[in-house]
């Protein structure tokens, strides 16, 4: 995975105050800046770092360990095609292949407009309902390829 | 305490006048996350609108998962002095329909409705069967679920009108060691998947020295297929807070965290919101009804790893750091968060200890075996058709819960999957396991914390393989060789034999990794990672070896190992196919048999998901369209 930290301004800034200075909240302060700001810049990863009094690297390292964070600004419509077990075993990987088709990015992309971003993920724990496509937070369950044409459609003309 | 007493009355009273002797019609919907998945949010606007237009009061109660999520969304109307009935599959023109017929004509729409609440008389006056009789329902049990789907989960008075919090009372009267003993004598092992004696833990916390303790709950649900602590969260949240409590006050932890993944907002919501109740019952805080205990609940969101369910790699996130396991002990009962002693367990356990606190260890005895005292949930889900999240008492048989619970498969039964990826598949000859820790695990599978994913024939045991390891190599830490290099080796293979290069010689290669995998892994991760190989080597041998020697794959999964080929005698020349094939290679008038050109299909599996007949077949690449092959092969 190559990550790409975009340039930012100083409008990033953001209010590290309403966390105390403990290491342990570095996660917690991670997820409040991209629920921010909906990913996690350069600057703030330093603004971060000198909050907490730790190294760049170490803020950096933490963040990219786990799936939740991202280095890129996000794409207007998020698309998530759920490949959990269930939906694997219901098809998802077809779908998946489907959506790639019809928004033309592959897993992990932003579309060149950024008017979608496609990510394929673990579960959503609708397992009862798969195959599972989230679109902009919102869940639709047992999708087929007729119902992702027309989801996709409606997210787009939002 | 008297105050908390009040509450409980006033709870109770109101439980009494609005949901049970209502005066107006209550309306119940499904809206977890599964409900809404299937569209109870439009159905909710349908509701609220149809009363507006209908001119009518009701109560609209919006509860959690009731299990079966293949009839979601669901909505069930009691009328006044009349039991609850369900209605399912409701789409938001049925709702109204169904909305007419029993508020304005006093017709309770038998035709539609699935199954009601109420007594025998009932059903023979309406024809309508108990809600708890059908199929998939009635082999269940529901201790752990018993709120789930009749509460409103954002109601704190619901829950106390449920004898919520009752254990809690009653282990502040009795005390702590009353507390380990009846968690000793209900034998409830931690139901995350290991199956350790719950009290041992709760017992080496307790016993453990420092002034500072932890009870922690792991909310971090992240095996693919499985959802049980999710829907329970989202349902009945205060059990699961119920059960932390409990737990602070028997161990002496005057914190209680929440690791809770991030993915489930709507559960995190759900625990904000019951956590602020809690505060205001007086439940949190200094002195907590007067007993001298203070403890308070925080909520920590996971950020995305799998590996995070492990306890240490928990603690490790918890602390702001990567989450990587390391090696035990020390146990983090003896130095955990922080370094203070730790007590962990999964959700569903603190969601099943209000109940043993409420009715004794021994109550708690008569569900399940000896050994394995108790029930468990599980998702269910795949191929059956009664997909959802059940509870069976624990040595039911695997093949109850497939194929009573599970109303059985389409196609002919292949294999489930148990113990989310680190778990392992059985196959039919196995069906007759009991669910209990020590079976599955001699079968060369695990309990685990619940999935139990379905596979037909029409599921590639080696695309599944592949699939479980692709997820324990994103999800390896990377923090010791035999699991980082060993998940590599194994996917490595797998990919060679699904693109028809496999050799014999790498059976072999995989074999030997899993072994060193098994031995020499850090954590539970590495050690486990390799089982849904081994045991789909040891159980579906014939299907390894047909993609290895034959290059077929009979499921039709692994493209370029299979043709589809259309059976004359099946296909009735409906033209669905024609229509969606994207290459079009399939040809054929209405009504007449079509055929399918393999030169130009891309295998993208669209005609045989609209074929009604089953009459497109995968055959090896091998074979002639002749008469006689096809016939074999539907053997």
């Amino acid at each position: 995975m190559t990550i790409l930290f975009t340039p930012e301004l100083a409008e990033d800034l953001i209010d590290l105050t309403i966390f105390s200075r403990q290491p342990h909240q570095l996660i917690p302060i991670l997820q409040y800046c991209q629920s921010q700001n909906g990913y996690i810049s350069r600057e703030t990863v330093r603004q971060i770092a000198d909050y907490l009094g730790v190294s760049e690297a170490h803020v950096y390292g933490v963040a990219s360990f786990y799936t939740q964070f991202r280095f890129e600004r996000p794409g207007d419509h998020q698309v998530r095609i759920c490949l959990g077990t269930a939906c694997h075993v219901q098809g998802g990987e077809i779908l998946s292949e489907e959506i790639q088709k019809i928004i033309g990015i592959r897993p992990g992309e932003i579309s060149q407009d950024q008017k979608f971003e496609f990510h394929e993920v673990a579960c959503l724990g609708c397992c009862a309902q798969a195959p599972v496509v989230e679109v902009d937070g919102r869940i639709y369950g047992k999708v087929t390829r007729r119902k992702l044409q027309k989801v996709l459609r409606d997210h787009e003309s939002i | 305490m008297n105050r908390f007493n009040s509450y409980r009355e006033e709870a109770l009273q109101k439980w009494d006048s609005q949901m049970v002797h209502s005066e107006i019609p209550v309306i119940y919907l499904g809206t977890a996350s599964c409900g809404i998945a299937a569209g109870a949010l439009d159905v909710l606007g349908t509701i609220q609108q149809t009363l507006t237009e209908l001119g009518q009061p009701a109560r609209i109660v919006q509860v959690g998962c009731i299990g079966p999520c293949y009839l979601e969304p669901i909505m069930d109307i009691a009328m006044p002095g009349g039991p609850r009935v369900s209605y399912t599959n409701v789409t938001p023109q049925k709702a109204k329909r169904i909305l007419q017929a029993n508020l304005t004509e006093g017709d309770l729409a038998p035709k539609m409705a699935k199954g009601h609440f109420g007594d025998e008389a009932f059903s023979s006056k309406t024809g309508i069967p108990k809600f708890f009789d059908l199929p998939m329902l009635k082999p269940q049990v529901r201790v752990i679920l018993k709120n789930c789907g009749f509460i409103d989960p954002e109601d704190g008075d619901h829950y106390l009108a449920q004898d919520g919090y009752a254990g809690f009372l009653k282990v502040l009267e009795a005390g702590p060691q009353y507390a380990l003993e009846a968690l000793k004598e209900s034998g409830l092992r931690g139901r995350g998947g290991a199956g350790f004696p719950a009290f041992k833990k709760w017992e080496l916390a307790r016993s453990a020295a420092g002034e500072q303790k932890y009870v922690v709950c792991n909310a971090d649900e992240g095996d693919p297929g499985a959802f049980m602590n999710r829907a329970l969260i989202e349902s009945d949240p205060h059990a699961v807070l119920e059960g932390l409590l409990i737990a602070g006050y028997t161990v002496g932890a005057s914190q209680g965290i929440i690791y809770v993944r991030a993915e489930y907002p709507l559960a995190v919501k759900r625990l904000r919101k019951a956590i602020g109740q809690m505060r205001s019952y007086g439940l949190l805080g200094d002195d907590i009804l007067g007993s001298g205990f203070s403890f308070d609940i925080n909520i920590k969101e996971g950020a995305g790893a799998f590996v995070c369910g492990e306890e240490t790699a928990l603690i490790a996130s918890l602390e702001g750091k990567r989450g990587m396991p390391r090696p035990r002990p020390p146990f983090p009962s003896d130095s955990g968060y922080n370094g203070c002693p730790t007590l962990i367990n999964n959700t569903e356990t603190f969601g099943t200890v209000p109940a043993i606190m409420r009715n004794g260890g021994e109550w708690y005895q008569q569900f399940g075996v000896p050994g394995n005292y108790g029930t468990k949930t599980f998702s269910l889900v795949g191929k059956v058709k009664h997909t959802g999240l059940i509870e069976v008492p624990l040595g039911t048989s695997l093949r109850q819960v497939v194929e009573e619970v599970g109303g059985g498969t389409e196609l002919p039964f292949k294999a489930v999957q148990t113990g989310g990826p680190l778990g392992g598949c059985l196959g039919a000859s196995q069906l007759d396991t009991p669910i209990t820790y020590e079976a599955m695990r001699d079968q060369g599978s695990i309990m685990g914390s619940g999935g139990l994913i379905v596979m037909d024939e029409s599921t590639c045991i080696v695309d599944m393989a592949r699939y479980f390891i692709g997820f324990a190599l994103r999800e390896s830490c990377g923090n010791c060789t035999p699991c980082r290099i060993g998940t590599r080796v194994l996917i490595d293979r797998l990919e060679k034999i699904i693109r028809g290069e496999g050799e014999p010689h790498d059976l072999e290669v995989m074999r030997k990794a899993a072994d060193t995998m098994v031995k020499t892994s850090l954590c539970g991760l590495g050690q486990a990672a390799s089982n849904p190989v081994t045991s789909s080597l040891n159980f579906f041998a014939a299907e390894y070896e047909s993609h290895v020697h034959d290059h077929y794959c009979q499921a039709g999964v692994c493209k370029g190992l299979f043709q589809y080929v259309i059976l004359a005698e099946r296909c009735n020349g409906c033209g669905l196919c024609v229509k969606v094939c994207p290459a079009n290679a399939i040809a054929g008038k209405l009504r007449e048999t079509h055929t399918l050109d393999a030169n130009l299909c891309t295998q993208c599996h669209a005609c045989v998901e609209v074929c009604t007949k089953q009459a497109i077949l995968s055959l090896p690449l091998s074979a002639e369209q002749d008469h006689l092959l096809l016939s074999e092969a539907l053997q």
